[in-house]
């Protein structure tokens, strides 16, 4: 690889190995990526809370797919099969946009492996209302 | 062809063409619209780029988060570049060495590259009719050097340039209304858009898109950084905005017919949505209260403005 110096004006990167349009039509996962798609690169360090989701819970709405900032959330053939580490930033975005009681996607320690998270998924709760964000008198802190 | 979004369910079976790994802050808006405004276009589409936040995070070399042609040149000519390159398949369409299906051709620009820097550009791809869709990604400053006021920061926010203290309450003047000037010119479409309303975006993309002719886009993308709220409260936030009518959204036709395409069950004070950003604070100490009811007022008279546009369909 070139160093800064060295590189032309005016670079030129190709995500694909082969034909773009071809490779558009498949999952990532299935697409020949070269190194300069930063879909090979990661950003799993920028992390310090994880989200975990849960099969049980799911309810396949896709809110979180449509909302995620990052393309981390898993769909393949109309299901939500789970989230993409390498490329998840931790926003909580999809925690927060996840309808189900409890909530199917919720922020656990990155160091905390799936298991242990999913033994301490909560209980349905009762009476649950959206959070209100109505501020008296001022700036209601984070 | 933009496809048109029944359920989220078929919408996620879509091949993704902005990939994951830039660089953008942890729950940044900007995402999720450029997310929605790719995945739903099928078939060739090709991308001109104004330096900002999402230009210099999506492509740091030697990393690109682009599958599909892109091109970032300066500041203030995404609008331009796409412009020229829409003229140049024209040219080889009619010379005959272009004959695939011709492309969409959507520039994408920050507010500080479209409602000052890159302004005059954007006019003038309007007025010369190119076949083209700029979207802007409206967070209200300049978020990628650090938050300076921008053309499109409300009145009283507080940013790196225009500070809060014990004299100012921070920003003075109000927020450009880029959406009218723009319709002003009298093309084909304009519309506002906020990532919470997926099915109105994907309505409103599609028309964009699928017109021949210059369409102009405003989208809300919340900025947690620059906004200072939680990271994950991107899509609170714009429902905030759309609720208290500080951000409606809404379509014009040939600068002529309005149409205001939601309209807030209750429509909340523009106080809670100040309430939940940091930037706005100080707004809340007692000498500064006046900014906010300055806010409402000017927030009231808008929507009042466009209610009555939209009456007499002018």
């Amino acid at each position: 690889m070139k160093n800064w110096q060295e590189f032309e004006a005016g670079a030129v990167l190709f995500p694909f190995e082969k034909q773009g349009q071809e490779e558009l039509g498949k999952h990532n996962n299935e697409r020949t990526y070269t190194t300069n798609s930063s879909f090979t690169a990661s950003v799993a360090n920028w992390r310090v809370e994880k989200p975990v989701h849960n099969k049980e819970v799911c309810i396949n709405c896709f809110n979180c797919w449509v909302y995620c900032p990052d393309a981390s959330i898993l769909s393949r053939e109309g299901k939500m099969s789970g989230i993409d580490y390498e490329h998840c930033k931790g926003c909580g975005v999809c925690v927060d946009v996840c309808p189900t009681n409890p909530k199917s996607l919720l922020m656990f320690d990155n160091l905390e492996s799936e298991q242990e998270a999913l033994a301490k998924w909560p209980q349905k709760a009762e009476g649950l209302k959206k959070k209100s964000y109505r501020t008296e008198g001022g700036y209601n802190g984070f | 062809m933009v496809k048109e979004v029944k359920t989220l369910k078929s919408f996620s079976q879509s091949a993704e063409k902005f990939e994951g790994s830039h660089l953008l802050c942890p729950g940044c808006g900007h995402g999720i619209i450029v997310r929605e405004v790719l995945n739903a276009v099928d078939g060739p589409i090709v991308l001109g780029n104004s330096t900002g936040c999402l230009e210099v995070c999506s492509a740091v070399y030697p990393h690109t988060s682009w599958d599909v042609p892109w091109i970032h040149i300066g500041f203030e000519n995404g609008s331009t570049a796409i412009s020229g390159v829409e003229s140049m398949y024209k040219a080889l369409e009619r010379k005959g060495k272009y004959k695939g299906q011709r492309p969409k051709f959507v520039a994408f620009g920050g507010d500080g590259a479209s409602y000052d820097i890159g302004f005059q550009f954007i006019s003038g791809c309007l007025e010369r009719g190119h076949d083209m869709t700029y979207i802007c990604l409206d967070n209200e400053n300049y978020a990628n050097t650090g938050g300076q006021r921008s053309g499109s920061t409300p009145m009283g926010a507080s940013t790196s340039t225009t500070p809060a203290g014990k004299v100012s309450f921070g920003k003075k003047e109000r927020k450009k209304d880029l959406p009218l000037i723009m319709a002003a010119h009298g093309i084909p479409y304009t519309a506002q858009i906020a990532p919470n309303k997926w099915k109105d975006m994907n309505k409103k993309i599609k028309t964009a898109l699928d017109t021949e002719g210059p369409c102009f886009i405003n989208a809300l993308s919340p900025c947690p950084t620059e906004w200072k709220y939680h990271s994950s409260l991107a899509i609170e936030m714009t429902d905030l905005a759309v609720d208290c009518l500080i951000f409606p959204l809404f379509e014009i036709f040939h600068g002529q017919e309005l149409k205001i395409t939601y309209r807030p069950r209750n429509v909340l004070p523009v106080r809670d949505y100040l309430g939940v950003q940091k930037r706005f604070a100080h707004l809340f100490k007692k000498e500064n209260e006046h900014i906010i009811e300055a806010l409402q007022k000017d927030v009231d008279a808008r929507w009042e403005y466009l209610q009555r546009r939209e009456e007499a369909k002018v």
